[in-house]
């Protein structure tokens, strides 16, 4: 059993991407999924501080002052992109026209409850950023996190522990070990890590899992 | 003859009074007026409240401000920039308040003080700790929000172009909060690279009209 690496959770997410969406990625894990669209598909990047049509960090020395990204790197506009203010970013967002968002997360509940601004350190003040915004006004909202914390503890909880960003917003996870999705019904696994056994994936795992009848091995490449 | 033009830092900052709510644009380190905010930092305003997306970056600016106590409360979506340590050493001593909006949410609610609106509903922060305590309401079967319009006494703003008129034109990412803080404070100062005379921007491409601001100072121009 080999669990896929955060470059390869990021690669499987990217799979999943539709010619012609227009994404926002999260800062941190989400971020890596930008290397890894299909080079068959146009993908529009929206980005929280008003762009649209991200491209690639540019190379070193050639980096523009007034063009950022939303984790405030340097960034670069493709052709086609363009630029507008903060409340055109956020109306995009919370009137439903960004087609996706993929964020991190520390939970997800089995109602795909999110759980991903604070986690209440009192030596790290909290900030929320466009989380809230972004889980409550995506079209659709897909997280990419580990399958558990660094001590082995589930992610995927019955009920987040962490203060909420926004109740039952997540319709997809990506994980290390697996591809599950939210339904009605409670979570569906979809996609296993090859040497990885339900039960195995259960007990690393708070609310139940049901295996969907066509479910797959997960394999990634090494990226 | 209209023209908005001051002489120096000093006069565009002057006259702020002890306890005004001041709206810093910006988005971290990009579309800052931190020449401005130094400025105010001289002329000695205090007991501020800033309304921001980040609580300073680095040793100037609103960070300046911060570092020598002027600042009361910040509100603002994410405190911790690039380089936060003026905003954590003030926080963790007990002398900041802090405010956390969501980042749409905060530049929505100064659109309706601009727009003479007496709030807004927004489905952003439905269910989460940041709607404790506000009205929630269903509209068409979906739970909002009640968000009420922020209103700065004076916004601070930088531009790349402006004209004598208040005309303002920005530059990529750096026009993030700068439109919608122009236009929701009772004085805007606006700092600038350059100035156009009278009908040399495009009206086509003007991102802020001059109606919304009131003094503008050139910063950092060829000597």
């Amino acid at each position: 059993m080999k669990p896929l690496s955060r470059r390869q959770i990021a690669w499987r997410a990217a799979q999943d991407i539709a010619d012609g969406s227009y994404v926002n990625l999260g800062i941190g894990l989400p971020t890596l999924v930008a290397d890894f669209i299909p080079g068959d598909r146009e993908i529009v990047f929206h980005s929280e501080n008003g762009v649209l049509g991200l491209g690639k960090a540019p190379a070193p020395g050639e980096a523009d002052p007034d063009l950022i990204n939303a984790g405030k790197g340097a960034a670069s506009l493709l052709p086609g992109g363009s630029f507008f203010h903060h409340n055109d970013a956020f109306l995009m967002i919370r009137g439903g026209h960004v087609d996706l968002s993929l964020m991190g997360a520390f939970e997800v509940s089995e109602r795909g409850d999110l759980a991903n601004w604070t986690t209440d350190d009192p030596g790290f003040p909290p900030g929320v950023g466009g989380a809230m915004d972004l889980a409550a006004g995506a079209r659709e909202v897909r997280v990419l996190l580990e399958h558990t914390t660094k001590d082995g503890q589930p992610r995927l909880r019955h009920s987040c522990h962490y203060p909420l960003t926004a109740p039952r917003c997540v319709k997809r996870i990506y994980t290390n070990l697996a591809v599950i999705d939210v339904t009605p019904e409670g979570l569906l696994v979809r996609e296993m890590v090859e040497g990885v056994s339900l039960a195995a994936l259960q007990e690393a795992t708070e609310p139940p899992l049901t295996l969907a009848n066509d479910w797959r091995p997960l394999n990634a490449p090494a990226v | 003859m209209i023209d908005k033009r001051v002489a120096s830092l000093g006069e565009a900052v002057a006259g702020v009074r002890d306890g005004a709510t001041i709206l810093c644009a910006g988005f971290g380190a990009v579309g800052g007026p931190d020449e401005l905010l130094d400025a105010l930092l001289e002329q000695g305003a205090k007991d501020l409240v800033a309304v921001a997306n980040n609580a300073g970056s680095g040793d100037r600016g609103l960070a300046a401000l911060i570092a020598n106590g002027r600042v009361r409360k910040v509100i603002c979506s994410y405190p911790r920039s690039d380089r936060p340590h003026a905003f954590e050493a003030a926080y963790k001593a007990g002398k900041l308040e802090l405010e956390l909006v969501p980042q749409g949410t905060l530049s929505e609610r100064m659109r309706c003080a601009a727009a003479g609106l007496g709030g807004f509903y927004s489905p952003v922060g439905v269910g989460t700790r940041l709607a404790e305590g506000k009205e929630t309401r269903e509209i068409d079967g979906r739970l909002y929000v009640l968000e009420k319009p922020l209103k700065g006494d004076v916004a601070f703003c930088k531009a790349l172009r402006a004209d004598r008129w208040g005309n303002l034109v920005y530059r990529k990412s750096a026009r993030n909060f700068n439109p919608v803080m122009a236009m929701a404070a009772d004085l805007t100062v606006v700092q600038v690279k350059e100035f156009a005379e009278l009908g040399g921007l495009d009206p086509e491409c003007i991102h802020t009209p001059g109606i919304f601001v009131d003094r503008i100072v050139q910063v950092g121009a060829k000597p």
